[in-house]
């Protein structure tokens, strides 16, 4: 029961995007339709869980000192691994993703992961863990791309939806940060929380190789 | 030369790293609202994006090119950034110790940060020379302490306005944000 729980935290409670604040980059860059937002996602949920098992399994073998860099080279690997594979078979969302397939490595949530879970944690909790959180974003992700694509293309997964006339400027960068604004500060009220007042250092892949103890605002 | 002064438009105003390219998210929320940890963070990516350009580009063009294993490129890049970052800590620490002292809490948290990693990626894919690689970094990194530091400056006017309690924080930082990009929106179709 308890792995149950592991696997639906990170889809609501503890979404990565929404209140946990990471992987901002991803989510304001390539939301703008509904397939690239899936695309993405699938393809961090994949790296998510292919690093978060590689890493629980070796996190007695890998030495404390150099943790980091193994971790980076792990998630590298993955990534380099679906950049092929999408490549090969998807070429058409392949290039439309671009630079930051490959910048799915230094995404925070993946580093994240395995920093708070994966090194902690048994192969199994640590697979639910990574494929709720993945499944987390990639919902998040695709909330939001459906939102910019609707208002800024009238189109939904590429079909022409009527009546609805496009405003560009949602799919312009500014739309990008102010959809994310909107929803966060939805999902606050909803939750019934006070707003993040600033993205929390417990949260951040730096947090342990960061000597700015106290949050990274000082 | 019009060509890199195209270079240095788009990086700086056009296809900022920030505005446009969201490269770099989490130190612009995380590290601008103080107008000197702008200015320190910006300083230190700027150096760090400059030196992996010079170091990640040789790299690409005499070792991954003719051993035919350009697609480990993302894996290569990331672990020069990583050496690099705790190369630049160490010598830093040693030998100038207050420039350390001020921009050495911003080294770790570098090496994730995707604008670095984008910059040496972005070279590649744009063919550039090495010269126009590294006049790329630079301003690139330029453009990028240009934004925090405006940024800086919103915010802290952001942050004392009224806003309704579910706005408060991110949300309305992110909004304010939207208008700064919408502003250097304004700069496009420019050097073209």
């Amino acid at each position: 029961m308890s792995n149950f729980k592991e696997l639906t935290k990170g889809l609501i409670k503890e979404n990565p995007t929404l209140v946990g604040l990471l992987g901002m980059c991803p989510t304001l860059a390539i939301t703008t339709t509904a397939i690239n937002g899936i695309g993405m996602g699938l393809a961090t949920t994949f790296v998510l869980v292919c690093s978060n098992i590689a890493i629980s399994l070796l996190k007695n073998v890998i030495p404390k000192s150099v943790k980091l860099p193994c971790y980076i080279v792990i998630i590298a690997g993955f990534v380099t691994f679906i950049e092929m594979i999408m490549k090969g078979y998807l070429p058409e969302l392949y290039s439309s993703l671009g630079t930051f397939l490959s910048l799915i490595t230094v995404n925070c949530i993946i580093l994240g992961r395995a920093e708070m879970f994966a090194c902690k944690n048994k192969l199994i909790p640590s697979v639910l863990d990574g494929l709720g959180m993945g499944l987390g974003f990639t919902l998040s992700l695709t909330l939001m791309a459906s939102i910019r694509e609707i208002i800024g293309g009238g189109t939904w997964f590429g079909i022409k939806i009527p009546y609805v006339q496009s405003m560009t400027l949602f799919i312009l960068p500014a739309g990008g940060f102010f959809v994310l604004g909107c929803i966060i500060a939805l999902v606050n009220k909803l939750a019934d929380k006070k707003p993040p007042e600033k993205i929390g250092c417990s949260a951040c892949a730096n947090a342990s190789a960061c000597q700015n103890k106290g949050g990274c605002d000082k | 030369m019009k060509e890199y002064f195209g270079i240095i438009l788009a990086a700086l105003l056009t296809d900022n790293f920030v505005l446009s390219k969201f490269m770099g998210i989490c130190p612009f929320l995380g590290v601008s609202k103080k107008a000197s940890s702008s200015i320190g963070m910006g300083i230190a990516v700027t150096f760090v994006m400059v030196c992996a350009v010079m170091v990640t580009y040789p790299i690409y063009h005499f070792i991954l090119i003719p051993l035919e294993i350009s697609y480990l490129k993302t894996i290569a890049f990331i672990l020069i950034i990583a050496l690099f970052v705790q190369i630049v800590e160490i010598v830093l620490k040693k030998v100038m110790p207050p420039l350390y002292n001020s921009l050495g809490v911003y080294l770790p948290l570098i090496t994730t940060n995707c604008a670095v990693l984008g910059v040496t990626i972005l070279n590649i894919d744009n063919d550039y020379t090495f010269l126009k690689s590294i006049v790329n970094a630079l301003f690139s990194g330029l453009g990028f302490m240009m934004v925090l530091l405006i940024f800086s400056g919103v915010r802290s006017r952001v942050d004392e306005a009224d806003v309704p309690q579910t706005f408060k924080g991110i949300p309305s930082t992110l909004i304010a944000a939207a208008i700064l990009s919408l502003s250097f929106l304004g700069f496009s179709g420019l050097g073209k």
